[in-house]
């Protein structure tokens, strides 16, 4: 699917609204013509805004131990308990709706997800244009650190973060900090590849002349960095932090599977899982089926419109 | 090519050294051992005692020198939660960990590189396009929730497989292996697989896209006008030069395996050393995660070494130049 050059003069055509510029450029035509990515985005805004709205939309407020009830326990989807409460999505062994749970669930996920990525990309992009200008020393011990990093997987990475975290903070405090934590392990473990990506365009830009003539003018390296290369270089790191939003996401429901993420105050997708693979011998499916599903189309949703990304921005690539 | 060895197995040597440098300091400064050793009521003396015997009160660098020394003898202390040697309690559960490692390789080398070369020769059939929608949906689902979905299908509804365990296992002096009895394999089948899916679906496209573009080199188009036949074309001059990537992701995907096996062993209760990691993260039992990360760290290095050394055997154009490091 190639973009076709814009045919009319842009100079004869009557002036359009921002809006409509961007409806259609070179991006926005690609996504038109792609049906996945579509359905991609619509899935995505749909479970990101029910997420972002999950305190007005979910039916029960999974969390207040006044409003559950253990007779509710074990209600099957679409139907009504013995105290007469409907469940769209059934509910838990403590009675709580799984629809709403799952509601707050992806709340919990997507802010550790977006919050990790955020770090991940502050460290990287840092870093990479410092040893992107910099150059020598600096870069050769900033890019070994990122292939040491790089060649270990995440999980393992933030699994030793997280082990280390349990030794030095006290255990009164673990459980405001864990989510932090679990951020901090999740960010550390994912910059390297924002580093590389970085470093390699810097190197490209800084060659060029208007960084040599702001250069020879006397501005600040640092003013340069952020306001002339980064604006620059940051078309693959859009692409990168998407890929990276979708990694994050499915990195911290592992943790949490495996127990050493969110505390189980605020369980998100991967702990619900977890909670819910205990009942699948025993025939409740849905209370594992409704966030791993979830979990599922939320990973292939963002991932889905990364590569979309990747594809729009750099059509050299495919 | 000596040379080319020494030189990546001092960096390996430096790689290791940093590594323990890490664990040395998880190990030393990480809660306080001899808190952990002790009882909640010891004497103050037992612990500045302790604390001597112990050697705490060492400089750094000696205490250092010596962690090295004990590790270089296979030496890591004892686990604060089940008071036994690491060593000896990371050892008798190497063996699983291992058999579901090449387990799972072996499923992965052979159906990748089969499906790869499969959907690089028919990329019209219908049948390639299946394999790689389903590939693109299994590399983006999380290797926990493809567990859980064997188990439902195949342990709960249809219960063919056991899901969790190793089965029986039979002694073979220190190394207990599950693979001789029938309960053993059984047990194998579904967290082999499990772990295997990552690996075979990036195998398969990797050669795949390696293969459509060697088959569009010339000296393929020139194979043919020379009248080979198919296979020697495909298999003879094709799938030989889309070897070198495919060794070097498999053998750096290895380090992934031992992640994603600390994942599958949980999902199926697998009693390798993966779990025994996870238990020790969940307690902070510093020591075993000490051990862990150096024994980790020691099997990258090796396998990266491996990888490094087989690129000389699989292309003779880097035997000329040597100083092409891989990677």
């Amino acid at each position: 699917m190639t973009t076709q050059p814009n045919l009319a003069p842009p100079a004869a055509a009557k002036p359009r609204s921002r809006l409509y510029r961007m409806w259609d450029s070179d991006i926005f035509f690609s996504f038109r013509r792609s049906p996945v990515t579509i359905v991609a985005a619509i899935v995505a805004v749909l479970l990101i805004g029910a997420a972002l709205l999950a305190p007005w939309i979910a039916p029960y407020n999974p969390f207040d131990p006044s409003s559950l009830n253990l007779m509710d326990g074990f209600t099957p989807p679409n139907s009504q308990s013995m105290m007469g409460n409907y469940f769209l999505m059934g509910s838990d062994h403590q009675g709580r709706d799984v629809f709403s749970t799952i509601l707050y669930g992806s709340r919990v996920s997507l802010f550790v997800g977006v919050l990790a990525t955020a770090f991940a990309m502050l460290i990287g992009i840092s870093l990479g244009l410092t040893a992107g200008y910099v150059g020598g020393k600096t870069d050769a011990v900033i890019m070994r650190v990122a292939d040491i990093q790089l060649s270990f997987p995440a999980i393992l990475i933030a699994l030793l973060i997280f082990g280390i975290a349990r030794g030095i903070i006290p255990p009164s405090k673990q459980e405001n900090m864990a989510l932090w934590v679990l951020i901090i392990a999740i960010g550390l473990s994912n910059w390297a590849q924002f580093a590389r990506t970085v470093r390699g365009a810097t190197m490209v830009e800084r060659q060029k002349d208007y960084v040599s003539a702001a250069r020879i003018m006397g501005v600040h390296p640092l003013f340069i960095l952020v306001r002339h290369v980064l604006p620059n270089v940051m078309a693959p790191v859009l692409v990168i932090a998407t890929i990276g939003l979708a990694l994050a996401i499915i990195e911290e429901a592992t943790l949490s599977f495996l127990g050493v993420g969110v505390p189980p105050t605020q369980p998100s997708l991967g702990t619900l899982i977890r909670i819910g693979q205990q009942f699948l011998f025993s025939g409740e499916w849905w209370i594992l089926f409704f966030p791993a599903i979830t979990l599922i189309l939320l990973a292939l949703a963002v991932n889905l419109l990364g590569d979309w990304l990747r594809d729009a921005l750099n059509p050299r690539l495919r | 090519m000596l040379a080319f060895i020494l030189r990546r197995l001092a960096q390996s040597i430096v790689v290791m050294g940093v590594v323990a440098l890490i664990s040395f300091m998880l190990f030393r400064y990480v809660g306080d051992p001899v808190a952990s050793l002790l009882g909640q009521d010891s004497r103050l003396e037992d612990f500045e005692d302790l604390r001597q015997r112990l050697g705490l009160n060492d400089p750094f660098y000696v205490q250092f020198g010596r962690f090295v020394g004990n590790a270089l003898q296979g030496e890591f202390g004892i686990s604060y939660r089940l008071q036994t040697p690491v060593t000896e309690l990371i050892m008798s559960r190497l063996p699983a960990t291992i058999e579901l490692a090449f387990a799972s390789a072996l499923i992965a080398l052979v159906f990748g590189l089969s499906l790869g070369v499969f959907t690089a020769l028919k990329p019209r059939s219908f049948l390639t396009g299946v394999v790689m929608t389903l590939s693109l949906v299994g590399v983006s689902l999380p290797t926990f929730l493809i567990g859980i979905g064997l188990i439902y299908v195949f342990a709960v509804e249809l219960q063919w497989l056991p899901s969790f365990g190793r089965g029986q296992v039979v002694d073979l002096g220190w190394w207990k292996t599950g693979l001789l009895t029938e309960s053993g394999l059984r047990s194998l089948i579904l967290p082999a697989i499990t772990l295997s899916l990552f690996q075979l679906t990036l195998i398969m496209r990797l050669v795949r896209a390696e293969m459509l573009e060697v088959l569009r080199q010339d000296y393929i188009k020139f194979a043919r006008a020379r009248g080979l036949s198919n296979r020697a074309i495909n298999f003879g001059h094709a799938l030989k030069n889309t070897m070198v990537p495919v060794i070097t992701i498999t053998g750096l995907q290895l380090g992934s395996v031992i992640a994603f096996s600390i994942v599958t062993e949980t999902v199926f209760q697998w009693p390798g050393v993966g779990s025994l990691f996870i238990n020790s993260v969940q307690v902070v039992d510093v020591p075993v995660m000490a051990a862990y990360l150096m024994f980790i760290a020691f099997v990258f290095v090796v396998i990266n070494l491996i990888v490094d050394i087989l690129y000389y055997a699989v292309d003779p154009r880097l035997r000329i130049n040597a100083s092409g490091s891989g990677k």
